[in-house]
């Protein structure tokens, strides 16, 4: 499924990083679904989750291009790894007297939160993967969505593994860790060999 | 020690071991170019227009091997470098390039010569900087030539608004090192990539190498043809890898791609495993992706990870600096004889050799190619515009020494042939002959005025046939020869070489030619020269647009 690739970069929390990755991907075609940008564990350094769409050899392409801009520390495709990803919405539902009960029902089943209440609208917060918020998304439709706002995915993969850049000190560390990451699945296959 | 932006960058080009750079003047730098005559070791040479010191700075660094450097104004100064940055860019030429910005409190607001100089270089520059204090300056100039010179090589910007470089900041002497974290060097490849290269060379029987600039980039000459005996594997180069194996090698079968060798072309296409080595699999070179070489397996060693499976499918992908990976792969590399596999191709060179030479009195471009390399005895520094002259440049010049041969490979930039002579005339002692187009060197020709302030030996040939050549080959062949603007209006040479105060001579037939060659072989100033050329000539072979390299033409019948 296209929408699937999950990409995590970490980059220098610095002005311009994200024109820098914004052009590239303008630059190469790349197709970006979503992209989220915030802090992350480490100061200094931003976490970005990308979903991009496309076959394993573009999104391949994607990080390895990615990865030569100076200020991303890291990237790696962890679409093929276990992981939990989530992602908000905020809609805003038409709901007066008459169909206020229906609309909490169906924010009951998707274990959404009414956030705000107005005699005509409510705000519901979603929060799941993104085929629970398109699911909300779709079932709130009959009622009316006069506003909505989704967050685009970010992810994390399961267990105590982690996405974290390379430590600083060691160029010759950095370069390995990079390679190990770039373009091979988790097997550590190369990804090219037709052998 | 307390020292004005201003000085901390001189002191930094100082430290870097700069001795000159190629700049012009405007409001915002002006607090650099009032210090600039305490520093006579770096020679600052004036250029007439922004793009020449773009260009001159990447001449310089392709001779020299060093990063080169240029400096322009804000706004407009700086806009008119982006055509020499982005052929540095596309051809991985290391070059630090300098601007001014308008002061702090005017960034963003549209001030008089404001432009958003590091927003309009960010697809063209390995990296770019805006410095807000002055206390950045010494940090940034490190990491740019760092950056540059370091890794897939190329141009990085560093971008100072005027009041930086009045503002005072501690020196306390050049930065050390780097500290880099998301750029480290990615030199030394992997074992198991080496080993899995290794192993597909050793098993080919029909191998051929394809070198690239990557090759003359990392100086590794001997390593190739060291590499490429011990695979027995007949050596091609790709437009920019000329140079980079000595063509009066055995090994050597010249270059491949639109305006390659026939034979080159065919090598490529019947050989069972293609080693690119430096370079990256680009369509002038390969001709239609989809139809090039099937069957073959592709190694692919280079520096840039990204280069590796952005084209081709590679079968032994290799990530690491040439000179380093090369010499990892060759103890490995088992003593191979490919004496049929040679034989074939000798076959095909016989057969379809690369000699469009005409009889009769009159200029060629093959011909005088030739002449020129019989009488510099092939020793001569060759800088090129873009066209027909310069695809004659590569075919019929005998290239043997690394950084002989400069040329616009990638951006393809007309206009590059005068102000990259220039530059590279400053690495050099020897003249650089500069292989002109008539339409490229009246794009640029107002820098004859900096070569003579210089008093620069440079040779300009022009080539000149009074046509867009290379477009009317087009127009001829492809667009049944409904020539439009390509018949170039032209001032006489020779009177503008000499309004400039730079020695001009024309020649119309073969015996002026060599008349001329021996006429200038001691004169050590600028001379330009105005070769009449017949007209209508058609650079051969071709593939043409679209076409794949088993497709390659030698006559317009085939079209």
């Amino acid at each position: 499924m296209a929408s699937r690739n999950t990409i995590v970069a970490h980059v220098e929390d610095r002005p311009g990083v994200l024109a820098r990755v914004a052009s590239l991907f303008r630059r190469r075609g790349f197709n970006i679904e979503s992209l989220t940008v915030g802090h992350c564990e480490e100061p200094g350094l931003s976490r970005m989750t990308i979903v991009v769409d496309g076959d394993d050899h573009q999104v391949d392409q994607v990080c390895r291009q990615l990865f030569k801009l100076i200020d991303v520390v890291s990237v790696e495709d962890i679409t093929y790894t276990p992981m939990v990803d989530r992602e908000l919405a905020l809609i805003k539902v038409s709901a007066s007297n008459f169909n206020r009960r229906e609309v909490l029902d169906v924010v009951e089943v998707f274990r959404a939160d009414v956030v705000d209440v107005h005699a005509d609208a409510l705000i519901v917060q979603v929060l799941g993967d993104e085929g629970k918020v398109s699911a909300a998304e779709k079932m709130f439709e009959q009622f009316g969505i006069l506003e909505m706002v989704r967050t685009g995915r970010v992810a994390m993969r399961r267990g105590p593994e982690t996405t974290k850049p390379p430590a600083i000190s060691d160029s010759q560390q950095a370069a390995a860790a990079i390679r190990a990451m770039l373009g091979r699945r988790p097997e550590g296959a190369l990804p090219f060999a037709s052998d | 020690m307390r020292l004005t932006g201003a000085r901390i960058l001189m002191e930094c080009l100082r430290a870097e071991g700069v001795d000159v750079f190629f700049g012009y003047p405007g409001g915002v730098v002006l607090p650099l170019y009032n210090t600039l005559g305490e520093y006579p070791d770096i020679k600052h040479v004036l250029v007439r227009h922004e793009q020449a010191a773009a260009h001159a700075a990447d001449g310089y660094a392709r001779v020299a091997g060093r990063t080169g450097v240029c400096l322009a104004t804000s706004g407009p100064g700086a806009t008119n470098l982006v055509t020499g940055i982005t052929t540095a860019y596309m051809d991985s030429v290391p070059m630090v390039v300098l601007t001014g910005n308008v002061a702090r409190d005017l960034i963003g607001r549209d001030g008089f010569q404001e432009a958003d100089i590091t927003g309009i270089t960010l697809p063209i520059t390995k990296h770019n900087y805006l410095l807000m204090r002055a206390s950045e300056i010494a940090p940034a100039v490190k990491e740019a030539f760092h950056i540059a010179s370091t890794g897939r090589k190329g141009p990085v910007l560093v971008d100072i608004p005027k009041d930086v470089f009045v503002e005072e900041a501690e020196w306390d002497g050049y930065p050390q090192g780097v500290s880099l974290r998301g750029y480290p060097i990615m030199d030394v490849p992997r074992e198991d990539e080496v080993d899995h290269a290794a192993a597909t060379i050793n098993a080919a029987s029909k191998p051929i190498i394809i070198a690239g600039h990557g090759v003359v980039q990392s100086e590794a000459q001997d390593e190739l043809i060291q590499f490429a005996e011990r695979a027995d594997s007949p050596v091609l180069t790709t437009l920019l890898g000329i140079s980079g194996m000595p063509e009066d090698h055995e090994l050597s079968y010249g270059f491949l791609g639109m305006h390659g060798h026939y034979y080159a072309n065919m090598a490529a296409d019947q050989a069972d495993v293609v080693i690119g080595i430096g370079m990256r699999f680009d369509d002038r070179a390969m001709g239609r992706f989809s139809d090039f070489n099937p069957s073959a397996k592709i190694v692919h060693i280079d520096i840039d990870p990204a280069e590796i499976g952005k084209n081709f499918v590679t079968h032994a992908p290799v990530n690491g600096d040439v000179k380093e990976t090369l010499s990892r792969l060759l103890p490995q590399i088992e003593q191979q004889s490919h004496p049929e596999w040679r034989g074939e191709i000798d076959q095909i060179m016989a057969d379809h050799p690369t000699d469009y030479i005409e009889e009769g009195t009159g200029l060629g471009g093959p011909w005088l190619v030739k002449a020129l390399a019989e009488s510099t005895q092939g020793q001569a520094t060759i800088v090129t515009g873009v066209g027909q002259h310069q695809m004659w440049g590569a075919q019929y010049y005998p290239y043997t020494r690394a950084r002989q041969w400069v040329t616009s490979g990638g951006l393809g930039t007309m206009g590059y042939e005068v102000p990259a002579a220039m530059g590279a005339q400053f690495a050099q002692q020897e003249p650089i002959w500069s292989i002109c187009g008539d339409g490229g060197f009246q794009m640029t020709s107002q820098e004859l005025q900096t070569v003579a302030d210089h008093n620069l030996p440079v040779r300009f040939a022009i080539f000149n046939n009074g046509f867009l050549g290379m477009v009317r080959q087009w127009q001829e062949l492809f667009y049944e020869h409904n020539y439009h603007s390509v018949d170039l209006g032209q001032p006489d040479f020779v009177k503008l070489a000499e309004a400039y105060g730079v020695r001009g001579i024309r020649a119309t037939t073969r015996a002026e030619a060599m008349q001329v060659f021996r006429e200038i072989e001691h004169y050590d100033g600028p001379v330009v020269i105005d070769f009449q050329l017949e007209r209508e000539e058609n650079v051969w072979p071709m593939v043409p647009a679209g076409a794949a390299l088993s497709e390659t033409i030698e006559s317009a019948e085939e079209v």
